[in-house]
């Protein structure tokens, strides 16, 4: 298939993942409640916080906690609609699989994208956490959503034809994103700190190269996964 | 698409022997009916022809100019409707056929979308969201869908279920002009469906 081909077909599935949930709101309103649910229950739980040496790395955590099961809610869905909707066989016949992974690929960095944003201003507002090097945050995040989308994608594809999905979704995807997280809350609380980018520049390229090794490792595997 | 040919298929599921050894060869033109009480493995052969399933154990194989290929390898050339395959319900049915339009990379006109809606009886209701269908216009948008690339094999299960008296007329005319297209297999209980076959095999269920 040539590359023309293969951009036309990721193109009509992500406009279609887009289109559905623009209609249906399943994914987005889920998420979005629980994004609201979750730092609203840690806001009144932990209360005011005393300023520490140690609140940007609580901070980071606490904001990595909230987003890494927010992404265990959504991004499986992508597969998951499809069988339960009985609709995987019809695409699995007509669209090249790389079509597939590619474009649902990116409906996960839309949605999780998005989903960021909303976590990252609802823990400004109400757990009063400070950016001290916004753009350096942003960079962190984005890194850092860039790995989880790379890494669950493919693991959602794999669960999706087994009963317990959810379960099977996040044992699985767990100890593939325990380094990731690990160094995105790092990278993370060095820019809440307002370090620049002399130390914040590893965490970010170890998240990256992270991010590309999944994205590769999973463009490999997705054929023989959604075929079988 | 010239001919297809299995060898040796069977179909397990569990201890279960659905299907044993089954082997045929189908020449482009021909229409095989197969038949068989439920549970006798007729879908699930369909499947196999499809590529949606591997058999336990033998082979599928496509043949084109004197080359094999695998049904995953035909997938361009294979058009399968069956009443447990589901179109996106939230999209209208000319919003899903240009999206497998586009998936297998067509140039879908809009007069070419309007003569396969017209063709299948879904005149004036392509822009219609699909949740809102009956489960008969569900099942001749199936049709839609499998004929939408112009398949030089068609795979139809139980085609007439849910239609009414002018959906038999949509399949024998689908069936016809198929004929001069390549080669068409039909699983069916169905009398009436069954006289278009040059080749009826009739599963009993293995064991």
């Amino acid at each position: 298939m040539s590359n023309k081909l293969l951009w036309r077909a990721t193109k009509a599935v992500f406009v279609r993942e887009m289109r559905s949930e623009l209609r249906s709101r399943q994914a987005l309103n889920a998420v979005a409640l629980f994004a609201v649910c979750s730092i609203v229950a840690v806001s009144l739980g932990l209360g005011p916080l005393n300023r520490s040496a140690e609140l940007p790395l609580i901070h980071a955590a606490l904001l990595w906690i909230v987003l890494l099961f927010a992404a265990f809610t959504a991004l499986s869905r992508v597969f998951v609609v499809e069988e339960e909707q009985r609709t995987a066989a019809a695409l699995r016949l007509a669209a090249p699989p790389h079509a597939v992974y590619l474009g649902k690929l990116l409906f996960n960095l839309v949605l999780l994208s998005a989903l960021t944003v909303l976590i990252a201003l609802l823990a400004i507002v109400l757990l009063r956490m400070q950016v001290k090097a916004p753009s350096i945050f942003a960079v962190m995040l984005a890194a850092g959503a860039l790995g989880l989308v790379s890494g669950t994608t493919l693991i959602a594809a794999i669960i999706a034809r087994s009963s317990s999905r959810s379960a099977l979704f996040a044992v699985l995807s767990f100890p593939l994103l325990i380094p990731m997280l690990v160094t995105a809350v790092r990278g993370t609380a060095l820019a809440l700190a307002g370090m620049g980018w002399d130390r914040c520049l590893a965490p970010v390229q170890t998240l990256l190269a992270y991010a590309v090794a999944l994205f590769i490792t999973s463009l490999f595997l997705f054929a023989t996964v959604w075929e079988d | 698409m010239d001919a297809i040919e299995l060898t040796d298929i069977s179909i397990d599921y569990g201890a279960r022997r659905v299907i044993a050894h089954l082997s045929l060869r189908l020449e482009r033109g021909s229409v095989m009916v197969i038949t068989g009480q439920n549970g006798s493995g007729k879908s699930s052969l369909l499947r196999v022809f499809a590529g949606l399933q591997r058999p336990s154990s033998g082979h599928v194989h496509y043949i084109a100019n004197g080359q094999n290929s695998l049904p995953a390898d035909a997938r361009q050339d294979i058009g399968w409707m069956a009443p447990d395959l589901m179109l996106y319900r939230e999209l209208s049915a000319c919003e899903n056929l240009r999206f497998y339009a586009d998936v297998r990379g067509l140039t879908l006109r809009d007069s070419a979308l309007m003569a396969l809606l017209d063709r299948v009886g879904l005149h004036g209701r392509g822009d219609d969201i699909v949740a809102t269908y009956s489960s008969g216009m569900t099942h001749r948008l199936r049709y839609a869908y499998a004929l939408l690339h112009r398949p030089s094999v068609l795979l139809l299960d139980e085609p007439s279920v849910m239609l009414d008296e002018r959906g038999h007329t949509l399949l024998a005319e689908v069936v016809d002009a198929q004929r001069a297209a390549g080669i068409t297999i039909i699983a069916t209980n169905d009398p009436r469906e069954q006289r278009f076959a040059d080749t009826l095999v009739h599963l009993e269920g293995a064991a």
